[in-house]
């Protein structure tokens, strides 16, 4: 299997599993998104909540949120690497030259590392505050549906997001996010070595419009829970 | 017209370099080069050492003329190499910094030479055709699509000059093998070893020490032949499908 | 000392074919024994190493460039001739060697040209087989275009860049050798001597250009592709690195200097814009195809053109002088290279040049952009297409017939050359001349061959348009391999040669010295500026007309100069370093020599033919005049630093009547 570890490790073989986690955490974004939405539904966070209940239950929901975490954790760890190897390769990446030109590249391409750290951050953060808290400890309480106990997810955003500083954080986090995907989602399918004189442009166009359309989602929410605050 | 210059001196590769300022009157319609030949003949009539640099045909096609000029491979025009960057391209009083190809698979020798042997031996890998002479059959046995041929003609038209090493912020060699990986594959004589030649490519390009693609397309912005990216994409697939759908490894 | 030209017996159209039948072959056990060495990466260097290589000879290849992709074969733009009769338009290869021979006005070798214009064919083959992407017609055959001096169209070409697409072709062979070890590369390496044992080409001392220090390579046989001495003229279109050192230390050890004098002025130049100029950049003569070569017909336009007051376009049709079309009417503005030249020198002399040094003529593409316009409208179905229109439309084509040719000039010369004629004039392009060889690409040292640009052999006294390309992988792929063979056969005996022979060990000591010799003038004058003069001396005595008085003058002047050089060039650093300055040096002090043996051979030359035009040798309408009588032979010139000797080879037209070249 020496071929399969040498592909793994060659540079287009890195970058296709750059790219390869990169597109499925991109789908995990809109799925998540039209999850999280239900937040906006105005009943109180019934539909949320079971919706939260389904999802910690559902034994493929679960294989996948492990594939999901495990996706992170590669996309993450490898775009660390090839940082550190590709600076150690120009001698200094973008500032070797005493002049530092800007001509040619885009802002977000330039600083797809720094941008993946500022989200790492924010999805280590995200997890303690929602998911950890979820699973791991008593809080939040239970709230009962049709004779269904689930728990009260809704409320503990709710909690969360009437604080100020959360809010200016999420909605930072989410700017990121969107400068992220504005140079990952069509790298992503260079990459996958999918250029063509037809298609790349259409590309090229779904990718800005989901990196506004998706971050603007999910920003919208801790802004509307702040405003809707009681 | 005056421009103020700022040279990187460095006597060899083991010392260390550092940018020397120098005035220098030039005439607008001078190349860039002949503008550094000025300041060169002032240096020798001071019996200074002249600054090194490596140019050969001045006419943009032997690949040889490689500065960073203010930041910029082969300097502000695009689509253009220094030997073909003329001063006009400069206002009277600029300041101009000039700055060897920086990239660990290109060390510096001297002053502005770098050691570019690195892409000959990613040639030697595979970036050929295995016909000996005498080979061959008539020239018009095969017929190629005149848009096929074109594409190969596009990436063929690469010089080997690395200024696209130079201006990726990772100095990956990417376009510079793509264009010869897709100007090969892309033509049927070349077809035939395409899927070893991908990999032998890919693995020399690694093991040089040239950094890792991030798609930011820097190098075709400043290539001066405009070699496009779609190369890149063409060996990203190509080299995929060669290491998981052939049964061959290199 | 008798030049003996070895042609092989027979009819000329069958000499190759009985020579490759009857020659001695070396048995592959032997070849791995044998050490070839190949000085040069251009077209007939790589080409040679890369193919000894593949017949499994031991190869040592070297260049001063940083890489074999370098050489200034690269440079070539035009295309390559190939007698393949692809547009069944009447080629054939007897067409092709004869057409090569007139374009060389009778001055070369009747039976190397029959076998270039043979082999010729095969090397398209053989570089569509490398992938050398060819333009194509729409049904995917190789498209061809027409060059000066012929009647038909056998060009193959590679957009404006053939010269570079066949380059890398041969590179990539030569790669290709080098990956599987039959070729050992020494990239940044200068030939500073050749090193003869018992009269025998053994080997040669090449200065390690990254640490200064000569080393000595042995081999059974050393082959030289070096190119040629154009940049003797210090402007040319030449790379600025192109030199005659390692003929020239060549012909110092022995070999003979042929023809010197035949230079060739290509007509198509961007002209000179000021002194600090370092080199001039060819526009390709395929632009001739459709380009209008004219100067105004009144002084005074041109005098108002000159001072700036008026452009090409304030100049009435009928005010225009297209002097080509007027003079050859046969050929128009395809004439070859040393008549269209001339004739631009004789329009600025009457002073009808159109640049502010007046020494410039116009290439006009008006009428081309006019009728290509007109017939793509009919084609696209466009009915009465408006001026405007049809100017788009043929813009469009010329753009893509010429575009980065076109985007060159513009670049250069900050002009648009669709809305304004070109300007260009003639400059120094390629060198006819060179060491001399016999059929086997032999010189008269046993053991050294030289190829290409490099030798003599096949152009006479003027080239015509891409030939120069099928010359340089003529000799590379389908010649030299085959004429090793007769030295070769002979050396399989012969051990490893060794690099610690007597005479290895005192050319390395010479070659030091004459390295430091160098430096240790430490005048007040710089290498460049020796350089420049030497150039200026060349052009105005030795250049496109010559006179035996100038010439005289010139030698003296030459001499003189490098009397001054060895006395007051100032060259810094040391010998044992990178010292880029240092190579110049060595460079242009062959340069000073080589330049003096020019004028002798134009003064030994009483007669007008192809690139050399002696002013008192010319017809009443200033056509060159040759005399068969008493110069149809190749000078070879044997240096010596007071008298270099010439000696003679009769050059036989059995197939060819000589004749008076008419293009008219």
């Amino acid at each position: 299997m020496s071929w399969l570890t040498n592909f793994l490790f060659s540079s287009i073989g890195r970058k296709l599993t750059m790219s390869l986690t990169g597109i499925f955490l991109i789908l995990f974004l809109t799925v998540h998104l039209l999850g999280n939405l239900q937040l906006l539904a105005g009943d109180g966070g019934e539909k949320f909540n079971l919706y939260a209940d389904f999802m910690g239950q559902n034994p493929l929901i679960q294989f996948i949120s492990i594939g999901n975490f495990f996706f992170i954790f590669l996309h993450a760890v490898l775009g660390i690497l090839l940082y550190f190897q590709n600076k150690a390769a120009s001698g200094g990446g973008t500032s070797r030259y005493a002049v530092k030109s800007t001509k040619t590249t885009t802002y977000s391409s330039r600083n797809m590392a720094w941008f993946g750290t500022v989200i790492l951050v924010f999805i280590l953060i995200h997890l303690f505050q929602f998911w950890f808290k979820m699973k791991m400890t008593s809080i939040p309480e239970l709230v009962t549906y049709d004779g269904v106990e689930v728990k009260n997810l809704y409320t503990l955003v709710a909690a969360t997001f009437s604080n100020i500083p959360f809010v200016i954080f999420y909605v930072v986090s989410m700017i990121v996010i969107g400068l992220h995907l504005s140079h990952g989602f069509q790298s992503a399918f260079q990459t996958l070595g999918l250029n063509h004189k037809k298609y790349t442009p259409i590309i090229n166009g779904l990718g800005t419009a989901y990196s506004i359309l998706i971050p603007l989602g999910f920003a919208i929410i801790p802004i509307v829970f702040y405003l809707t605050k009681a | 017209m005056k421009i103020h210059l700022k040279v990187w001196r460095q006597r060899n590769g083991e010392s260390k370099g550092y940018l020397e300022d120098h005035q220098v009157e030039a005439d607008e319609h001078m190349s860039f080069l002949e503008m550094m030949d000025v300041l060169n003949e002032d240096l020798v009539s001071k019996k200074e050492t002249p600054v090194a640099f490596e140019h050969d045909c001045r006419e943009g096609i032997c690949g040889s003329c490689n500065m960073v000029i203010n930041g910029q491979p082969h300097g502000p025009d695009s689509g253009t190499t220094t030997c073909q960057l003329h001063m006009r391209s400069f206002k009277d009083g600029d300041t101009v910094v000039v700055e060897p190809w920086r990239a660990v698979a290109f060390p510096v020798i001297k002053d502005l030479i770098v050691d570019r042997s690195s892409f000959d031996r990613i040639i030697q890998a595979g970036g050929y055709i295995s016909v000996n002479t005498g080979q061959a059959q008539d020239g018009n046995a095969i017929p190629i699509e005149k848009g096929r041929s074109a594409f190969a003609m596009d990436a063929a038209e690469c010089i080997g000059c690395g200024a696209c090493v130079a201006a990726c912020p990772n100095a990956s060699a990417m376009l510079f093998t793509s264009a010869k990986v897709a100007h090969l594959g892309t033509m049927p004589q070349g077809e035939v070893e395409q899927s070893t030649r991908v990999q032998s490519m890919v693995k020399q390009m690694d093991l040089e020490g040239f950094g890792m693609c991030s798609n930011t397309g820097a190098c075709e912005a400043e290539c001066p032949k405009g070699i496009s990216i779609t190369n890149i994409a063409l060996m990203n697939r190509q080299y995929a499908g060669s290491v998981l759908g052939s049964e061959k490894s290199v | 000392m008798e030049l003996k030209s070895n042609i092989p017996e027979g009819k000329i159209a069958t000499k190759w074919e009985n020579y490759r039948g009857k020659m001695n072959l070396v048995a592959p056990n032997n070849k791995r024994r044998l050490e070839i060495i190949v000085v040069g990466t251009g077209l007939a260097g790589a080409s040679a190493a890369a193919t000894f290589g593949e017949l499994g000879y031991k190869v040592k290849c070297f260049t001063f460039h940083d890489s074999p992709r370098r050489a200034h074969s690269i440079a070539a733009q035009g295309g390559i001739n190939a007698a393949k009769n692809y547009q069944n338009d009447g080629d054939s290869v007897y067409r092709l060697f004869y057409d090569t021979v007139k374009g060389g006005d009778y001055r070369s070798r009747e039976a190397n040209v029959h076998r270039l214009a043979e082999v010729s064919r095969n090397i398209i083959d053989q570089c569509v087989a490398q992938g050398v992407p060819f333009a194509r017609e729409y049904g995917g055959l190789l498209a061809n275009r027409s060059f000066g001096g012929v009647q038909v169209s056998r060009t193959f070409y590679a957009r404006g860049q053939t010269g570079q697409q066949l380059l890398l072709g041969a590179y990539q062979a030569l790669s290709r050798q080098i990956s599987l070890g039959n070729v050992e590369m020494y990239n940044r390496h200068e030939m500073l001597d050749l090193v003869k044992i018992d009269g025998k080409a053994r080997g040669i001392i090449a200065r390690n250009m990254l640490t200064g220090k000569s080393e000595r390579f042995p081999a059974h046989c050393v082959v030289l592709a070096t190119g040629g001495y154009g940049n003797v003229f210090y402007l040319s279109t030449n790379a600025m690195g192109s030199n005659v050192t390692a003929a020239w230390r060549a012909v110092k050890k022995g070999a003979l200097m042929a023809n010197p004098c035949y230079t060739q002025i290509h007509p198509t130049c961007i002209p000179v814009s000021g002194e600090y100029q370092s080199k001039l950049t060819l526009m390709s003569e395929s632009l001739r195809n459709d380009g209008r070569v004219w100067v105004p017909n009144k002084v005074e336009d041109a005098e108002a053109i000159q001072r700036g007051e008026k452009t090409a376009l304030d100049i009435e049709e009928s005010d225009r002088d297209y002097y080509l079309e007027r003079r050859y009417p046969a050929f128009g503005n395809l004439v070859p290279r040393d008549v269209a030249s001339r004739a631009a020198k004789v329009a600025c002399d009457e002073g009808k040049g159109v640049s502010k040094t007046g020494l410039a003529v116009y290439l006009d593409f008006a009428a081309a952009i006019q009728r290509y316009g007109k017939s793509a409208a009919i084609s696209q179905g466009i009915k009465n297409p408006n001026d405007d229109k049809i100017i788009e439309l043929g813009e469009a084509v010329v753009k893509e017939k010429y575009g980065n040719l076109f985007q060159m000039y513009e670049k250069i010369t900050a002009e648009n050359p669709y809305k304004m004629p070109m300007k260009i004039y003639p400059a120094v392009h390629y060198t006819m001349g060179g060491v001399w060889v016999d059929y086997n690409l032999e010189t008269n040292v046993p053991g050294l061959f030289c190829l290409g640009e490099a030798n003599f052999s096949d152009h006479g006294a003027n080239r015509l348009g891409a030939s120069a390309l099928m010359q340089g992988l003529a000799d590379g792929y389908f010649v030299i391999p085959y004429t090793v063979g007769p030295f070769l056969s002979k050396e399989i005996r012969t051990p490893q040669i060794d690099a610690n022979s007597p005479e290895f060990l005192a050319a390395e000591k010479e070659t030091n010295e004459k390295l430091e010799r160098l430096i240790k003038i430490q005048g007040n004058q710089s290498v460049e500026s020796f350089h420049r003069r030497l150039g200026k001396i060349m052009w105005e005595y030795c250049g496109m007309a010559r006179d035996a008085e100038g010439l005289k003058k010139g030698r003296q002047m030459i001499r003189d100069l490098r009397a001054e050089f060895y006395n007051d060039v100032f060259v810094p650093g040391e010998v044992n370093e990178f010292n880029p300055e240092l190579e110049k040096a060595s460079r242009v002090a062959d340069f000073l020599e080589l330049g003096e043996v020019m004028m002798l051979d134009a003064l030994d030359r009483d007669e007008s033919c192809g690139g050399h035009f002696r002013s008192e040798y010319a017809s009443e309408e200033g056509e060159a005049k040759r005399n068969d009588e008493d110069y149809a032979y190749v000078a070879a010139w044997e240096w010596d630093e007071i008298e270099p000797k010439v000696h003679k080879e009769h050059l036989e037209f059995k197939d060819i009547e000589l004749k008076t070249r008419s293009y008219k």
